[in-house]
């Protein structure tokens, strides 16, 4: 990319995560950084060279960081590749996707990492971080090579969906990447307890079988008691219930190197919105009940959770459109992340700054990635957007290959207007309308 | 069409183009199927059947699970109503041949039949079927959802010997967790006004059971204490398989009804079953051929009378909203 001229946002209101500060400014990108920031920046003069845009008021952030994205590529690309993917990042103001393993080849070998690395360059209108699989072919046998991997560019190592059913297998690689100082990232499902949605009344009333919340608690006690055992920095991701806070709280407060993710999804819908068996709302872990979505908030904003994701699983029509016990789980959601999340700031349950540390500066920061910052010196990676235009989600105009998402039809509140990757603009919401009239 | 009489006729709301399920019919809608169904019992027993108030449409039977009994109860009522039926089993089918759910009712749908009658092994796939389609939906039977037609059937069958449902007692006895015929009755008998008991082992009662309005019982002398009607779920026999009962012997020992299990309900208490019967699984030979005690055969017949009276009232909205169109 060639360098871009430096732009000036004035009148933006600058939410920054790590200062935890909401404050009306300027801010000057130059040479793909951050140049400067700040209520006074500008109050006297204007830089000579600067594409100037006056915001009137939109919030200028840092761009969203998703933990937990799956593609098709390689291997399943009508489901989705890393391209279509990142369109539908930009849209969503997410300028940097943690990709899963969970493609074919599954992505256990360095060679694989360099050609995802490569591809995304190419290819990507976001920054692109893949995680390695934590065993070979995802299988739960043997563990791969972490420390290659590692320097090949793997942020992480997960079985993506899934978790390891040999709790001895698991122990060794927690010990092995202890001393790498690698993150190890855990999927809280006990793989022996089967379900088709959350159990309770209303999976009585479909004729579903019900996947008890106790499935997911069996598998967070035993994941956190590992990381106990083995001292691995262990992300468990993503959890869905009142029961998998509770434990991960208590396992912060013993001192525990453990952290958690949750989806959008899970923390803006729950098993009624499941209805007459809308499969786009099939997800793994199960929505849960009102009080477990409640619960997830709650630990949204004590930081219980630290990471909010999309968990964007992209799943063509032929895997979606079948009766609810056919269907694939999984559900799309880069385009609609930061307009769920916001609700959780519209309603007074978290600041704005603190909402952006869980979409931002946290995943950041646990996969050590240079975003999610507002600071001086820091890469331009910025979303701006209007907070409170409200829009209808309607799936058939996804910019996603696959058209799953989960919060089709549902009224949010957020649009984004510019999306920033690296000092240059990826995304631009008018240029997008003009370029999709009919 | 010309109906008996307008209250007897209409008695679906006038937007209900499918019957998928018991949860959401009215009181209302259910008494009146079961009067229509009424008038049909003595359609059966005539020496001439036919009753064609269905005569040149096309009913078409899409049976994606076996069935004997329901398909040719389903088949007899179309026939009697004068109507063309085609059957279409799972084993003729496309689907076989890859062919998805969704392209097979595409391809139905546009031959034109007016009411398409569906059994399907998944919860919510009858569903899923009737939005893909322009003609009415006759639900069969879907996973361990619904299975609506047996619900009114079973009521008819006890109105007619009891001559009421509200305010009896009625047990639902062993599989509810797999059981679409058990949640239809819980809705049905609940909107009548019934009190309805169910009552399994732990391991076959689904979560949230309670939540139904409905007793929960694990205990067969517990639960059919007081009960005017003991309805018996048939077991699937790959139950055993997945570790919920130990074995059917223990199973008939603590579930299976007998003469002395039915000595705890009211005395001279009905027992009803849908069909088809394990018999020495969940009922004694002796308790499901008891002349008196048992409805069983009677259901049967009702079955054909029930049916007839949806087919009737659905043929009946979907003329209306084409007219309407």
């Amino acid at each position: 990319m060639t360098q871009a001229r430096p732009i000036a946002f004035l009148n933006a209101t600058l939410v920054d995560p790590e200062k935890e500060s909401e404050d009306t400014g300027a801010l000057l990108i130059k040479d793909g950084l951050i140049a400067d920031q700040g209520p006074r920046l500008f109050s006297d003069a204007l830089p000579p060279d600067a594409v100037v845009l006056d915001t009137q008021g939109l919030i200028l952030a840092p761009g969203l960081v998703d933990s937990r994205v799956f593609t098709g590529e390689p291997g399943s690309e009508h489901r989705e590749t890393l391209s279509s993917a990142s369109e539908a990042a930009v849209s969503g103001g997410v300028t940097a996707m943690v990709v899963m393993p969970n493609t074919e080849p599954v992505i256990d070998d360095v060679a694989l990492v360099d050609f995802l690395l490569r591809r995304a360059r190419d290819t990507a209108k976001t920054y692109v971080y893949p995680m390695a699989a934590l065993t070979k072919g995802l299988k739960g046998e043997s563990m791969t090579e972490m420390g290659l991997l590692a320097e090949a560019g793997a942020v992480g190592f997960t079985q993506g969906l899934g978790a390891v059913a040999n709790a001895q297998i698991l122990r060794r690689a927690m010990t092995y990447a202890r001393d790498f100082d690698l993150l190890v990232e855990t999927f809280p499902a006990e793989p022996t307890m089967t379900g088709q949605m959350n159990a309770g009344e209303m999976a009585t009333r479909l004729g579903l079988s019900g996947l008890p919340v106790a499935a997911e608690a069996i598998a967070v006690d035993r994941d956190l008691r590992l990381a106990e055992l083995t001292g691995a920095r262990v992300h468990i991701s993503p959890i869905s219930c009142a029961e998998s806070v509770q434990a991960i709280a208590r396992a912060k407060k013993k001192g525990l190197p453990v952290t958690c993710a949750t989806t959008a999804a899970h923390l803006g819908l729950n098993e009624h919105d499941i209805g007459t068996y809308l499969t786009f709302r099939k997800l793994m872990p199960p929505l849960r009940s009102e009080m477990d979505r409640l619960a997830l908030i709650e630990g949204v904003a004590d930081g219980t959770v630290d990471i909010i994701t999309s968990g964007h699983d992209p799943q063509p029509p032929e895997n979606k459109r079948l009766p609810f016990a056919q269907a694939a789980f999984g559900g799309t959601g880069l385009e609609t992340l930061l307009a769920a999340s916001l609700s959780l700031a519209r309603n007074g349950s978290v600041s704005l700054p603190a909402l952006f540390a869980r979409l931002t500066l946290n995943p950041a920061r646990l996969f050590r990635l240079p975003g999610g910052r507002l600071t001086k010196g820091a890469p331009a990676d910025l979303v701006l957007f209007d907070a409170d235009k409200p829009w209808v989600v309607n799936r058939d105009i996804s910019l996603s290959r696959s058209k799953n998402e989960p919060f089709d039809g549902q009224r949010l509140q957020g649009r984004v207007i510019k999306t920033i990757v690296g000092g240059h603009i990826v995304y631009d919401a008018l240029d997008h309308a003009r370029a999709t009239l009919p | 069409m010309t109906p008996e009489s307008p209250r007897q006729a209409f008695p679906l709301a006038p937007d209900r183009q499918h019957l998928l399920g018991i949860e959401d019919l009215s009181r209302e809608e259910i008494l009146g199927l079961l009067d229509l169904a009424e008038s049909y019992v003595d359609v059966g027993r005539q020496t001439e059947k036919q009753h064609p108030l269905l005569r040149g449409r096309t009913l078409v039977n899409l049976f994606f699970e076996a069935s004997t009994r329901t398909q040719s109860s389903f088949e007899l009522a179309g026939k009697r109503l004068g109507a063309d039926v085609l059957n279409m089993s799972i084993a003729m089918s496309s689907i076989r041949k890859g062919e998805t759910l969704i392209d097979t009712a595409v391809t139905l749908n546009a031959m034109r039949p007016d009411i398409l009658i569906i059994r399907h092994q998944d919860s919510g796939a009858v569903a899923l079927l009737a939005r893909k389609v322009d003609c009415s939906v006759v639900n069969a039977g879907d996973g361990a959802h619904e299975h609506p037609t047996q619900a009114l059937l079973d009521a008819l069958t006890i109105r007619r010997r009891l001559g009421r449902i509200e305010g009896l007692r009625i047990a639902i006895c062993g599989d509810i967790l797999h059981s679409r015929v058990a949640r239809s009755n819980i809705y049905l008998l609940n909107k009548l006004g019934a009190h309805v008991h169910v009552i399994g082992p732990a391991t076959l009662l689904p979560t949230g059971i309670d939540k139904l309005g409905v007793g929960v019982f694990t205990d067969m002398r517990e639960g059919l204490k007081g009960c005017d009607i003991v309805m018996m779920l048939r077991l699937q026999m790959e139950r055993m398989a997945g570790a919920f009962l130990p074995s059917t012997r223990e199973y008939f020992h603590y579930y299976g009804l007998d003469a002395k299990k039915l000595s705890y309900a009211k005395p001279g208490a009905l027992v009803m079953h849908p069909g088809p019967m394990n018999r020495g699984v969940e009922i004694d030979s002796a308790i499901a051929d008891h002349t008196e005690r048992s409805l069983i055969q009677e259901q049967v017949e009702m079955g054909v009378a029930a049916r007839m009276a949806v087919l009737v009232a659905l043929a009946h909205n979907r003329e209306t909203m084409l007219r309407n169109r």
